[in-house]
């Protein structure tokens, strides 16, 4: 009587007629960070239908119905991305990487160029910019050469291959040039690299060179006439520090972003949002998305946003520390600092404490690649979520 | 390497534990910051980020307030608006492209008939006083042009066509040195007190009564607040807030129109340089001032075609300088009344003495000799001044060189001595006294110290005097009306738009000079008689007018020039109510060129009262009355 009780207080996940949930495995996945992942999109469509609104002459929700679009594709792969063992991604490391680094090649020879920088291709209904996928694909192959070099060479010879197969997409995207998604890259490496246990000591060097790198670009390389960076990046990179010198220039943009923010003040302005109505915020729909929000939201609606942010990467960490096995852990690690990263960088670039480097806020950013590869990497840590709960259990979902 | 890389079994170690604490860390400290600086903005600062914001949308543009007009003391029109079309460039908004720019230029140099380089120099001048203003290259354009212009916009990005106020001026030249001009403040104008809340490109009064009474005429400007986006375009329905500007107020002026236009239309008959004044003798208000050359005060509106600033300021003849003010002659005889009453109130002469004119007078050696060397024999003071005998007043001048009485009585009557005029000129006059003289002779300045013939020529109104129709105006009137010296002025009250008086200008007088109402009664005799008595100096002019008057002619010696013609007249005799005074550079005697000038004011002074007599009825007195 009690055992029969017992059992039908609590059932087995599997039983005989599971239920519908059952069926689409959703118990076994990571409800709050689908719940943030979802929120943060469903957002960027409500901001962007708002904000936009007859941006574009004879289409008034032109903004906000791609992204829309997008966002339920990306939801849907997200789903069915989850469903699939992400542990056979490590098995196609190298082709992953390949079609990685070919696909940002070819962006070179058959992609179009938007304001002096070949980023994208143009394909029927929408275009595709290979190095947003890229960013979760780097993470994949990356983490898939961790593990599998892990007994291969010195441990310096690891940390040098490592950073050489992280560097080289990196490298060609930043010669797209797209220098925000090519620190992207930068950080994706280190941060797989960290989580797969590269000696603190390597990370100093590693630091050590970056600084010394900085410093060469910055101000050796302009000083013996071999400029790296483009006038405007280097402008952008520098210009934070002194946002309001020239209101004309690169510092403008940061200064309105900032104005825009602090205008909206508690709980903002709503359609009185003039600073970026008005266009003074400029690419008010992608990487500025956050400027707009803090002025029509105010502080309320801006820190909203950040909260899912920070529950997002929060369960992100959390699957870090719940996979199953090491490749989840690095590939989970790897797409928590992406996150992390380009969010930081991103409201950061908004508020005046980092600098302009083009990279959008992930899933509030208007932009097909860039949301299907955010929900993307949602999909994978979904995964990592689901095989590590039912490998508790000791069982796969189909 | 910690590392396992079987596929079973929990990843976790210590190490890894660690790394991933770190990391959270990490993150945490990253949305702290975030959260605390999202914090700071909108919420510490954000009231001054709000404001920024709403300043950053919205452009004020000033409205300049029309000027309020000036009136002559009738209420005619002297000086009124009209609207004009400005062609203005805004440099902010011309090509980036330097040869694109270069082009346009070039295009608008031939649209407003000048060079690209003096469009360049204007642009950078203006922009220097007002960076963000549109600059004016051209006013009055025509509406061919602006039809152009609208057609051909694209041509021409950053050019556009404004409406503007400009002065306008019916009567031409009328009274143009009074009047003054407008112009666009300078930077340092802005500076001065009297100019606090003026902007770049703001006009205000130069010279003239639109200087002197700006602050009534000038108005307050109007401001327009326009919602803009950010590339500073007016967004459709963006009119904020709009405060009209408030028009100046109207200046009355004391002028009298008929008088003015009769003493210029005097002047310009003969055609020499010269001045006129006419000015009541109790109150000092100016009822026609004038001098010549005159000029166009309608062509000193800026921008000026070389020709205009040839013409005007590097004209020989000085059109721009007022003579009435600015001038600086000897008097001649119309020095004598100020000479008789300083000899009679010293004691140095009296009404009953007989001096013999002999034809001269000689004073240590040196001969001083009657004009035309006549004799005209045993003459008192009333004779004197009849038939103007130098000599009786060369003995005057004689008797008092050493005790500088006369020197004090022209003083006190205002002579070498700022007049107080409400015209922004500086009076620089000069009364020659034996200090003056021999300071200079100690600095170097002069041969020789003051001697005798210093004063008996100072006497007659010749030799160092430097002074000006206004100054002996004043003397003048001094005294017709028994002391009083006035401060001559030309405003005579404020009126708002809706024609309510709002101020008006009596100035008090600057002191008062005892003088003996019998000793005052003998000069006006002597000067009624010297106009319209049998020997009379100027009874060739006068001795026909219907109105008694008192006047004094005067021939300045000014070596190596021609001699200048002088005439100051009294009228009506014996209790005047106007001083005229005419002065005209080479006119020879006083009689010849200068009394018939001061004629003509006169009749148009007492034009009403004029046509009454020659219809034989006892009329009023004259139209000024």
């Amino acid at each position: 009587m009690y055992a029969t009780r017992a059992r039908r207080a609590r059932p087995e996940p599997f039983a005989v007629h599971p239920g519908i949930a059952e069926r689409l495995g959703l118990p076994y996945m990571d409800g709050p960070m689908a719940i943030a992942a979802i929120g943060l999109a469903a957002f960027s469509v409500f901001v962007l239908a708002q904000a936009t609104l007859h941006d574009v002459p004879g289409d008034p929700y032109y903004f906000a119905d791609r992204q829309a679009i997008y966002a339920i594709l990306g939801v849907v792969g997200m789903y069915l991305l989850a469903r699939v063992d992400y542990s056979r991604f490590r098995e196609l490391r190298v082709g992953i990487y390949t079609f990685l680094c070919v696909s940002i090649a070819l962006v070179f020879v058959f992609g179009f160029a938007a304001r002096g920088s070949r980023r994208a291709f143009e394909l029927p209904l929408f275009s595709f910019q290979p190095s947003e996928l890229g960013k979760v694909l780097l993470v994949l192959a990356l983490a898939g050469f961790v593990i599998d070099g892990a007994r291969k060479g010195s441990e310096v010879q690891r940390t040098v291959r490592y950073l050489c197969l992280g560097l080289a997409p990196a490298a060609l995207v930043f010669l797209q040039p797209d220098l925000g998604t090519a620190l992207v890259f930068g950080a994706i490496t280190l941060a797989v690299m960290y989580v797969g246990g590269v000696r603190w000591t390597h990370f100093a060097a590693i630091g050590a060179a970056l600084v010394a790198l900085t410093a060469a670009v910055l101000v050796a390389a302009p000083a013996i006439g071999v400029p790296i960076l483009k006038g405007y990046q280097e402008q952008r990179l520098t210009s934070f520090t002194h946002p309001s010198a020239d209101p004309a220039n690169a510092g403008y943009q940061q200064n309105q972003a900032k104005i825009a923010i602090g205008s909206g003040e508690m709980t903002g302005r709503g359609n009185r949002a003039t600073q970026t109505r008005l266009d003074f915020v400029p690419e008010r729909h992608t990487d500025f998305i956050f400027a707009v929000i803090g002025e029509r939201y105010g502080f309320f609606g801006a820190a909203f946003v950040l909260s899912l942010y920070a529950l997002l990467i929060w369960r992100a960490l959390r699957t870090v520390t719940l996979s199953k096995n090491s490749y989840g852990t690095l590939v989970a690690g790897g797409i928590a600092a992406m996150l992390l990263f380009q969010v930081f960088v991103n409201v950061g670039m908004n508020l005046g404490i980092m600098p302009i480097t083009g990279i959008p806020l992930p899933l509030l950013s208007y932009g097909g690649s860039s949301v299907l590869a955010t929900l993307l990497a949602v999909g994978v840590l979904q995964s990592i979520h689901m095989q590590a709960r039912l490998g508790q259990r000791g069982r796969f979902a189909w | 390497m910690y590392l396992r890389s079987d596929e079973r079994g929990p990843a976790m170690n210590n190490r890894l534990t660690l790394r991933i604490a770190i990391f959270g860390g990490f993150a945490v400290v990253l949305f702290a910051v975030l959260f605390f600086r999202l914090w700071l903005i909108q919420v510490i600062d954000g009231d001054k980020y709000l404001a920024e914001a709403k300043n950053n949308r919205t452009r004020s543009y000033r409205v300049s307030a029309p000027r309020g007009e000036i009136l002559d003391r009738n209420g005619n029109v002297l000086v009124a608006n009209r609207t004009s079309l400005a062609l203005q460039v805004n440099p902010r908004k011309l090509p980036a492209e330097e040869s694109q720019r270069r082009v346009e230029i070039a295009r608008l140099a031939e649209l407003t008939h000048s060079t690209p380089s003096r469009v360049r120099r204007t642009m950078r001048k203006e922009l220097k006083l007002a960076p963000a203003a549109p600059v004016t290259l051209r006013r009055d354009v025509g509406h061919y042009l602006v039809y152009y212009l609208k057609e051909n916009q694209q041509r021409f990005p950053g050019v556009e066509v404004q409406r503007v106020f400009v002065r306008d001026y019916p009567d031409g030249t009328l009274a143009a040195h009074l009047l003054g001009n407008v112009g666009e403040i300078e930077e340092e104008e802005l500076k001065e007190r009297r100019y606090r809340g003026l902007e770049p490109g703001d006009e205000i009064g130069q010279d003239g009564v639109e200087d002197t009474y700006d602050r009534y005429l000038r108005g307050r400007p109007g401001l327009t607040k326009v919602q803009v986006d950010a590339l500073g375009q007016p967004t459709p329905n963006g009119r904020l807030v709009t405060q009209p500007p408030a028009p100046g107020d109207d200046l009355k002026l004391t002028i009298d129109e008929n008088v003015q236009a009769a003493g210029e239309a005097a002047m310009a008959e003969k055609g020499l340089r010269g001045a006129f004044i006419t000015m009541d003798v109790h109150t000092g208000e100016i009822i026609a001032l004038g001098s010549y050359p005159t000029f166009e005060p309608a062509l000193l509106t800026p921008p000026l075609t070389q020709k205009q600033v040839d013409e005007t300021y590097r004209n020989p003849l000085a059109p721009l300088t007022d003579r009435a003010i600015s001038g600086l002659y000897p008097t001649g005889s119309t020095f004598k009344p100020i000479t008789a009453i300083a000899a009679l109130e010293s004691g140095k002469l009296t009404l009953s003495e007989v001096i013999e004119d002999t034809g001269q007078l000689v004073i240590g050696g040196q001969p001083f000799k009657n004009a035309g060397e006549a004799a005209n024999g045993s003459v008192d003071l009333v004779e004197a001044l009849e038939v103007s005998s130098d000599v009786f007043f060369y003995t005057l001048g004689y008797r008092m060189w050493k005790t500088g009485e006369l020197q004090r009585w022209a003083h006190a009557l205002g002579i070498g001595r700022p007049t107080g005029i409400d015209l922004p000129v500086a009076e620089e006059t000069l009364l020659p006294s034996q200090h003056w003289r021999n300071q200079l002779y100690r600095e170097g300045g002069t041969e020789r110290p003051w001697s005798p013939g210093d004063n008996v020529q100072l006497a007659t109104g010749q030799g160092d005097l430097q002074t000006n129709p206004l100054q002996m105006a004043v003397a003048y009137a001094a005294i017709a009306n028994g002391g009083t010296i006035v401060t001559p002025h030309v405003g005579m009250q404020v009126d708002d738009a809706a024609g309510r008086v709002l101020k008006e200008f009596a100035p008090k007088p600057r002191r008062h000079v005892r003088m003996d109402s019998e000793y005052r009664a003998a000069i006006l005799e002597g000067l009624h008689d010297a106009a319209q008595g049998g020997r009379g100096t100027s009874v060739d002019v006068f001795g026909s007018f219907p109105i008694p008057v008192a006047g004094k002619t005067g021939t300045a010696q000014r070596p190596p020039y021609p001699d200048q013609s002088w005439y100051g007249v009294l009228a009506p005799y014996p209790n005047p109510r106007i001083v005229t005074f005419v002065t005209m550079e080479e006119g020879g005697f006083g009689v010849e060129a200068a009394a018939p000038a001061a004629k003509k004011i006169l009749e148009a002074y007492f034009a009403h009262r004029l046509a009454h007599e020659a219809n034989g009825e006892e009329g009023e007195e004259g139209a000024g009355g």
